[in-house]
């Protein structure tokens, strides 16, 4: 057997209760902390002695042996303004899907005030709801998520945790994956479990959505996925499934870290997260000038969407860089994306050629994004777009 | 202080040609680069050793021809290159990769802050920065898209997160994934270049940095990849001419479906 023992710095007490134990003098105690040599021999001892459970030990490999006892779904529940993110209940949605009714679906839920959130939570999906709740939850912060999160890991032996692939699963997930020394697939679009082998087959894009490519985690466990939010379904929600909630006890050491929260400048303005839209309206070079992107904020709002751009526009300066849609921007998959006065080079091309419906104007007829656009429309986009703009209003009275 | 700029070098993807028929990349005659998003990591590292003094070491994994991706660096300004090469690397997953660059920090010593890009852009995982940070058990700040205020005790970031942006105090030493919003890199200097045309990185092995072969490579790496397949090749659709009032009808047809059109 190879494996690896931790010691959960942020729990251990060093009371020394493990260095009794050890039959191979592998523990020492440095600055009021356990320490482990390379003596150890993996025997576990220690973890039975430790008065915190502050040790655990990792195998590393030898599969089999990493993944008796792990049974269940997992979904790390994301908070916005205070109420489930729009995520979260996609994911719900889907862990349900791959649970097929055999594994159950649990919502780990972190915050200081759970209120009437389990209820929803419910309603999406979960058959249980784990809460951890304690006053230094109230924001997210990597650290004590971390350990919220990988101690409920640790306590409930879910086989599979998902969270949202946005920048909290992001910057969390990882960080639970290497603790756990566990796999973990990012921003992934499609899930499925193999029936044979009852791995999670987890898809991704990759290479800038050249490559679509299928991830197992086959030797240890859980198996961790972020899933990129807008691809999943989220499940009507059904009133009538019972609330069952259970408390994850949370200490003041675990919600202890080396960061703080000084302040949160919300965005200005109502829109949703590009990554998040399910209608962008890009404008590119051909726009000419800062001034001319009032019609596609206008065009964009008339659908329920956001505005993206170029790089081209981007370095011109005339709209600022979070809305760059592209290689060095961000990976858009919208049901409809229409772009205005972009020429369609490959590097805009990686990052929104997963769009269910691609649209597109431009002067030139031989522009390259129309031989990938599903609709081509060439003109004038100064004409076109306040026409379209008319025609949308005219329509809806 | 000891500033460390963890860099990948990656294919340009903006290249990168399919196969279609066996589903993977054709990566012959594909230029190799310095990761983009690095570049932003490593302005950052540059200017806060230029304000508070210190070093700039910039580390890297890969084949020997990654050493590239190093006198890239040197030539912009960053004062050492290692290379961390071995044939026990290949097939590394994030966690392999993470724990790698976290020992290469530890062997770098004293280190203050890790600077990373936001991701790279053949993965797109931006697993390992945070990989990295969990692995030196430091504080992590990712998304950063400003960082105001470091002094030896801590780093004062604003997090770019969906609804706004995240303003934090954090202990160094820490790990910081840069993006793009943060800074414009520089362009290399004469002195750079000179520089690094001498430059030879320090090379380390797994062994150099006490990995064993269960911790390396594809033993290391939990996750693997069983398959990989081309997403459907997007063929362009019809396309329209007209008067912008005739395009616009076809547009609104399209765009709103099932509205009625009135």
């Amino acid at each position: 057997m190879t494996g690896r023992l931790e010691i959960i710095r942020e729990k251990c007490v060093g009371c020394g209760a493990c260095l009794r134990s050890c039959p191979v003098d592998a523990l020492s105690i440095v600055e009021k902390k356990a320490v482990v040599s390379d003596a150890c021999n993996l025997c576990g001892m220690c973890i039975k002695s430790c008065p915190v459970d502050a040790i655990v030990l990792h195998h590393v490999t030898g599969g089999g042996a990493g993944l008796e006892g792990y049974s269940g779904i997992m979904v790390a529940v994301e908070l916005r303004d205070g109420r489930p993110d729009r995520s979260t209940l996609e994911l719900l949605g889907e862990a349900r899907r791959l649970s097929g009714g055999a594994r159950r679906v649990t919502a780990l839920l972190i915050c200081a005030e759970p209120g009437d959130i389990p209820s929803e939570l419910t309603r999406y999906g979960a058959d249980r709801v784990l809460a951890a709740v304690h006053p230094g939850l109230e924001h997210y912060l990597t650290e004590p998520f971390t350990a919220v999160l990988a101690a409920a890991i640790r306590a409930d032996k879910p086989e599979i945790v998902l969270a949202a692939a946005t920048t909290q699963g992001r910057d969390l997930m990882p960080r639970v994956a290497k603790t756990l020394e566990t796999g973990l697939t990012a921003d992934c679009t499609e899930l499925r479990i193999d029936p044979d082998t009852n791995q999670l087959m987890q898809t991704r894009p990759a290479f800038g959505g050249n490559i679509m490519a299928t991830i197992v985690c086959d030797r240890t466990r859980p198996q961790m996925s972020t899933v990129r939010p807008g691809v999943m379904k989220r499940l009507e929600p059904d009133d009538s499934r019972r609330v069952l909630v259970e408390r994850l006890p949370v200490d003041d050491g675990m919600v202890a870290g080396r960061s703080t929260l000084l302040e949160f400048i919300p965005s200005v303005g109502n829109e949703i997260d590009l990554t998040e839209s399910e209608v962008i309206v890009s404008g590119g070079r051909g726009m000419k000038g800062p001034e001319n992107y009032g019609m596609l904020h206008e065009l964009a709002e008339l659908l329920g969407g956001s505005v993206g751009a170029s790089r081209a526009a981007v370095d011109s300066g005339w709209i600022p860089y979070p809305r760059q849609v592209g290689q060095t921007g961000k990976t858009v998959q919208p049901r409809k994306y229409i772009a205005v006065g972009i020429s369609g080079a490959v590097q805009h091309r990686v990052g929104m050629q997963s769009s269910d419906e691609i649209f597109a104007v431009n002067r030139d007829p031989d522009a390259p994004v129309f031989t990938f656009a599903n609709h081509g429309f060439v003109g004038d986009l100064f004409e076109v777009i306040p026409a379209l703009i008319n025609e949308i209003k005219r329509r809806r009275g | 202080m000891k500033f460390v700029v963890a860099v990948k070098q990656v294919p340009d993807t903006a290249e990168v040609r399919i196969d279609h028929e066996k589903g993977t990349l054709i990566r012959d005659g594909v230029p190799s680069i310095l990761n983009p998003f690095d570049t932003y990591a490593l302005e950052e590292a540059l200017r806060w050793r230029d304000s508070l003094g210190g070093t700039v070491t910039v580390i890297t994994m890969g084949p020997p021809q990654a050493e590239a991706v190093l006198t890239e660096a040197i030539s912009m300004g960053a004062d050492e290159g290692i290379l961390l090469t071995d044939r026990a690397f290949a097939g590394s997953d994030t966690r392999a990769t993470s724990q790698a660059i976290a020992e290469a920090v530890r062997k770098v010593g004293a280190v203050d802050v890790v600077f990373c890009g936001k991701q790279a852009i053949d993965g797109d995982t931006a697993q390992t920065g945070p990989g990295v940070a969990a692995s030196l058990d430091w504080p992590q700040v990712t998304f950063v898209g400003r960082v105001r205020e470091m002094t030896e005790e801590h780093v004062i970031c604003e997090r770019y997160v969906e609804n706004g942006v995240q303003v934090l105090d954090t202990r160094l030493p820490a790990v910081l994934t840069i993006l793009k919003d943060a800074n414009t890199p520089r362009v290399p200097s004469l002195r750079g270049k000179m520089k690094a045309r001498t430059f030879k990185p320090v090379l380390w092995s797994a062994a150099d940095l006490g990995l064993s072969p269960e911790e390396t490579g594809l033993s290391g790496s939990p996750t693997r990849v069983v398959t990989t397949a081309t997403p459907e090749a997007r063929h362009g659709g019809e396309i329209h001419r007209g008067t912008p009032e005739e395009l616009a009808v076809i547009m609104a047809d399209l765009l709103l479906g099932k509205e009625a059109r009135s």
